[in-house]
């Protein structure tokens, strides 16, 4: 549980920084080195949330399981304590 | 359109359950300065934006906003978990419970419901974004 609660806690590090640099890429959108840090995030996120889809379930509708069983709608929500 | 994920923005673990807090807190989801007003001021004044680096920073601006709403709400429904009678009344969460009981309901901490006149939408760009930075400062 608690290295699920860390590799979610990484992926929302990630998610922070990505979304800091598009606001700013958004008004300096031929920023080298704001690129170059966004897409340094952006393969680390992925391949977090890889890591965090095979092991512990989707975080979108279309990363759930269309193999065994469709597992979007499993507990827990991210509102509730245990999904923290 | 927007597509969900399954995980807050920012953490949100609470130990101890206190809807004394919660009371005051709701204000940042359904009050004046709150996330949904946010959100909706945000969301509506996009349309009035001439270039695509507005409408774009006020779309993600937007969206983010909703990501806050969702964190002030999961606040929100831990602090009220598992309440007894005794802790509803003593904490005067009872004024609260005996319309919405612990469910998640838009509202300022003065109990008025959540409403569109918090905030306006004037279709002019440099109106809306002054609009947007008392709404944000309001808050900081």
């Amino acid at each position: 549980m608690n290295e699920r609660r860390d590799l979610l806690c990484t992926i929302q590090q990630y998610d922070f920084a990505l979304y800091d640099l598009q606001l700013y890429l958004n008004t300096h959108p031929t920023c080298a080195s704001a690129m170059r840090q966004y897409k340094k995030y952006k393969a680390l996120k992925q391949a977090a949330v890889e890591q965090y889809v095979r092991l512990y379930g989707p975080l979108t509708a279309e990363q759930s399981d269309t193999e065994n069983q469709w597992n979007w709608t499993k507990n827990p929500w991210p509102w509730e304590k245990e999904a923290n | 359109m927007w597509i969900y994920e399954k995980k807050l923005q920012y953490p949100v673990r609470i130990q101890n359950p206190n809807p004394k807090l919660a009371k005051v807190i709701i204000s940042q989801l359904g009050g004046p300065d709150g996330e949904l007003a946010a959100s909706m001021r945000y969301m509506h004044q996009r349309y009035a934006m001439k270039q695509g680096k507005l409408k774009g920073t006020l779309t993600d601006i937007a969206t983010e906003e909703l990501a806050h709403l969702e964190v002030i709400a999961a606040i929100l429904h831990q602090l009220t978990r598992n309440l007894t009678p005794e802790e509803i009344t003593a904490s005067g969460f009872d004024t609260y419970f005996v319309d919405h009981t612990a469910g998640i309901y838009p509202q300022a901490a003065s109990g008025t419901p959540f409403t569109a006149a918090y905030f306006q939408s004037k279709g002019d760009p440099i109106t809306d974004l002054t609009e947007d930075l008392a709404a944000d400062g309001a808050i900081m």
